[in-house]
């Protein structure tokens, strides 16, 4: 279906369009921008795969709070938001080498590979499945990643606060 | 009963073993030791003595005993005894003139801190003669040759504080040496020939036989070796020329000097050639015996000539010696064989005695010259002597005994035996006509004679008559019995001796005919006498008046000899007398000619080694070693301490300092090198796997 | 079946991760590289869902890693720039080669 296949294209240059400006903008602030284009990017791939839970996860997570966050982030440190100076280090050229060749041989790799392709279709209601196993299966990392986020909650408050001068 | 005869000389042995390993230390125990191993050995010698004048076998066959001693290639050689006449009329002298000499040394040496290794050694010796004597073989006769020599060397230094004494121990030793490398020659090419050394072996005839038909470097075999033994005689029996060493050796105290250079070990030489005779006297082409003569002559009249131009007491006797000594190989020379040891055993008894009495003489001035507090006088100066007989009366007869028995007056032991010989060479001269090799014989024993006679009478009228020349002479006195006695037992002995063998027609002729042994069934082809000889009395007759003659006049020449006065044969002699004195300068010839020679050769040598070429080349060796080392130590320095353990050092610490700069404290550093170590195994995974 | 073969999903993903991978490598700004970070993750998140769709679509295993993986995205987000911001405050500055206490 080649709609389906155009509607990935152009999801497809969005995502990759904005990782591409958080690699090039000198501009910190455009670069939390492009940030957020490109994960608002993930959300439709997300839905286009079927899982739109996930999305929305991703949407309200990554987008609504981890971008925000960054954006703060930012605008606490202000001297940062208009600097103009070339933002790549010394070695990015070298990164670039490294990350192109990194890419050809990857999909080399990947594109090789038979990866085994099942017939079936996704259940209807992956949010019922996801609920059972949060609670089910996967009960114990579901329980572990919420004294993960309790610990990250105090570690940062702790480490951002303002030290008393005494 | 002749199986005793090994125990002979096993006892002076023993008594040496045991004063030198703990009785050294008690001086009366050690001459009890000694004294009364020779007490035994006499015993002993005696009752085998006995047993072959009872067997006649035994007298002309001889007894032996023999057991395996040495392996030799193929073969054993065999070590053994021997009894023959031969051997007991020597066991009858030797024995019994060495225990009266122990007997006399155990008062002459009182006082001596030396005294019981003297005893020692003595006993030693005693120990050679004696295995000397019942030896079966010529290898156990030479053990014995040279364990004497060995003794003669330790006795005549036994004073070593003296410089005189130990070069005179030292030249006896080096002297005989030459004569003992020559015997041991003449017994190598022996047994090269016959595989034997017992004489009973050499003297069969059919190696006899084959002795003297093999040449070797142009003349027979048995002449070759009959030589080089009779050069072993010569050094051992002071012949001329090796006669060098003998008055030396009277640096020895005198019993030394009356045994071991009177009586037994230089009339060792006089055995062995009288064993060997069978053996010179063999051969059709040439045999040695003229050559025996020719020295014996030679020496016969030349020592006795120095005799009479000499002022000590003992070196007149010891030229006496040397001279008495060639008289008895005139004899064996001539072929006489019984003349020969009949001399040779009457001559051990009155020159023991001699020397004995000489001995007794010496003390007595030396206690003389103590009484007075002189001591700067020579006890051994016969002219610081003097008018002795009466001081010592004992000593003056035996003395007086022992000269008449060696000038050779009627009926005195020496007189016969002598006689012996000069008859023997005069009997020998009337056969043969012409004026050959006995008329020469016949003529220096003679003359001899004569010289003998006037250095004896020279003696006696020097020591004992007139007057006193010095204080210490006037306070002389008759020695103790220990010494005394033994004199007048040997004294008796001069007297009697030559009654065991007179010539015929004499009633009990021919005595020592029983102790001719196994030379009978050799000699007869060989020629040798064997009966003894008549009794001629021309030649009695000639040389009883030459000796009369001479010790009348030696007597009155110097009875009455002054202090000051010179000595009177020196006055008309003149320099004749000097050269006498002087030994006809041998003993300087030999010195510029052999010793300086041997000497410088040996600087020869030494330069060779010190300076010329050994220590350069240590040197040189060290040098090396040392270039080597530092060399060695250079590379050690260089390569093993710098490169090998500074170098690895250097390595590490370089490459640490470089690998550091790769903890740039940068996280992204850290994180490409991640990437790219992705890469390179996604990319090997991709290569390789896909 | 979708007409979008997995295969261009994983090269999707793949291409986000070397750009992601970039960003991390060669941005100055600590908050930069935290973005490129974002992006990695973006990046692991794509594979997981695709390969959940194309190949175990009967089990939701994939989309519960997905799910962790931005739950613990989010935790360490945040603790990174809190750090960020402690470090802005002690060195008035956030750029990494001036965090350079544990060079050699």
């Amino acid at each position: 279906m080649v709609v389906e296949q155009i509607i990935f294209i152009i999801i497809s240059i969005i995502t990759l369009g904005g990782g591409f400006g958080v690699a090039v903008t000198r501009n910190l602030y455009y670069a939390a921008l492009y940030l957020i284009m490109a994960l608002a990017g993930m959300a439709g791939f997300f839905v286009l795969l079927g899982a739109g839970f996930l999305a929305a996860v991703q949407v309200v997570i990554y987008i609504g709070a981890i971008a925000v966050l960054i954006l703060f982030t930012i605008m606490l440190s202000r001297r940062l938001m208009t600097a103009t100076e070339p933002q790549a280090n010394a070695q990015w050229w070298l990164g670039g080498i490294v990350a192109t060749l990194l890419f050809v041989v990857l999909v080399a790799v990947v594109t090789r590979v038979d990866w085994p392709i099942a017939e079936a279709e996704p259940a209807a209601d992956t949010i019922v499945q996801l609920g059972v196993s949060f609670l089910g299966s996967y009960l114990i990392p579901f329980e572990v990643v919420s004294i993960l986020l309790l610990v990250a909650l105090v570690g940062g408050v702790i480490l951002a606060r303002e030290v008393d001068k005494e | 009963m002749f199986s005793l005869v090994y125990l002979i000389p096993i006892f002076p042995i023993l008594a040496f073993a045991v004063i030198v390993l703990g009785a050294n230390k008690n001086n009366k125990l050690s001459a009890y030791l000694a004294i009364g191993s020779m007490v035994i050995s006499t015993v002993l010698s005696w009752l085998v003595i006995l047993a072959t004048l009872a067997d006649h076998h035994i007298q002309v066959e001889g007894w032996s005993l023999s057991f395996p001693w040495m392996p030799t290639g193929t073969e054993i050689f065999n070590m053994g005894f021997a009894v023959d006449g031969f051997t007991a009329a020597m066991l009858f002298m030797v024995p019994f003139v060495c225990l009266l000499i122990f007997i006399y040394s155990a008062e002459y040496m009182e006082g001596d801190p030396r005294y019981a290794r003297f005893f020692a050694y003595v006993s030693l010796f005693a120990f050679g003669m004696l295995t000397l004597v019942v030896a079966e073989n010529l290898l156990l006769l030479f053990i014995a040759w040279e364990i004497m020599g060995l003794c003669s060397y330790l006795l005549i230094g036994f004073w070593y504080e003296r410089e005189s004494a130990k070069k005179a121990a030292l030249k006896a030793f080096l002297t005989t040496r030459i004569g003992d490398v020559l015997l041991f020659s003449g017994m190598l090419i022996l047994y090269a020939q016959t595989q034997t050394l017992t004489f009973r072996g050499i003297f069969e005839p059919a190696v006899l036989e084959h002795l003297s038909n093999t040449m070797m470097w142009g003349m027979p075999v048995s002449v070759l070796v009959s030589l080089l033994v009779f050069g072993g005689a010569v050094g051992k029996s002071a012949q001329f020329p090796l006669h060098v060493w003998l008055p030396d050796a009277m640096e020895g105290p005198t019993p030394v000097s009356a045994m071991i250079h009177a009586a037994t070990m230089v009339s060792a030489g006089v055995y062995l050639v009288a064993r060997m005779l069978p053996l010179f006297a063999v051969s059709e082409i040439a045999n040695a015996l003229p050559w025996v003569a020719i020295i014996g002559a030679i020496t016969a009249f030349f020592g006795a000539t120095i005799g009479i131009a000499q002022n000590d007491i003992k070196r007149v006797l010891a030229y006496s010696t040397i001279s008495q000594l060639g008289y008895m190989m005139i004899g064996l020379g001539l072929g006489g064989f019984l003349a020969g040891i009949f001399h040779l055993l009457m001559h051990a008894f009155f020159k023991a005695l001699l020397f004995l009495g000489s001995g007794s003489v010496i003390h007595a001035v030396e206690h003389g010259a103590h009484h007075v507090n002189d001591h700067h006088t020579d006890p051994q100066d016969m002219m610081n002597m003097g008018g002795l007989a009466n001081k010592m009366r004992k000593s003056y007869y035996a003395y007086l005994c022992g000269t008449l028995a060696l000038v050779g007056i009627f009926p005195f032991a020496g007189f016969w035996s002598k006689d012996e010989i000069l008859a023997e060479a005069w009997l020998q001269w009337q056969e043969s006509g012409g004026l050959g090799l006995p008329f020469w014989a016949w003529l220096a024993g003679t003359l001899g004679a004569f010289v003998t006679a006037l250095y004896m009478g020279r003696q006696i009228g020097l020591v004992f008559l007139g007057q006193p020349r010095t204080e210490a002479a006037a306070h002389a006195h008759e020695p103790g019995n220990r010494m005394t006695i033994p004199l007048l037992v040997l004294a008796v002995f001069a007297v009697i001796g030559g009654f065991f063998n007179l010539p015929e027609p004499f009633p009990a002729s021919g005595g020592i005919h029983y102790f001719a042994g196994e030379i009978h069934e050799f000699s007869e082809a060989a020629g040798l006498h064997l009966e003894a000889v008549p009794f001629t009395l021309s030649v009695a007759l000639i040389s009883t008046i030459f000796a009369l003659g001479g010790l009348a006049l030696g007597i009155v020449l110097y009875k009455d000899l002054k202090a000051e006065q010179p000595d009177p044969l020196e006055q008309r002699l003149g320099s004749l007398f000097t050269l006498l004195k002087n030994k006809y300068y041998i003993d300087e010839f030999y010195h510029q000619n052999v010793v300086m020679v041997v000497v410088d050769l040996a600087t020869l040598c030494a330069k060779f080694d010190y300076d010329w070429v050994i220590n350069p080349i240590v040197d040189l060796v060290g040098l090396i070693g040392k270039g080597l080392a530092n060399i060695s130590g250079k590379f050690d320095q260089v390569v093993v301490d710098g490169i090998g353990v500074l170098g690895t050092g250097k390595i590490f610490s370089w490459s640490g300092k470089q690998l550091r700069l790769t903890q740039t404290g940068q996280g992204q550093n850290y994180v490409l090198v991640l990437s790219l170590t992705t890469l390179a195994l996604v990319a090997v995974y991709l290569i390789f796997l896909l | 079946m979708s007409s979008v073969p997995l295969s261009w999903w994983l090269v999707v993903a793949t291409g986000l991760f070397c750009l992601g991978l970039y960003v991390v490598l060669s941005r100055k700004s600590a908050i930069a590289i935290l973005m490129g970070l974002e992006l990695l993750l973006n990046a692991v998140n794509i594979n997981l869902v695709a390969f959940w769709r194309y190949s175990t679509p009967q089990e939701i295993g994939g989309q519960i890693f997905a799910i962790f993986v931005i739950v613990i995205a989010a935790a360490e987000a945040a603790v990174a720039l809190a750090i960020i911001i402690a470090a802005y405050r002690q060195r008035q500055t956030i750029e990494v080669e001036d965090f350079d206490t544990m060079q050699y």
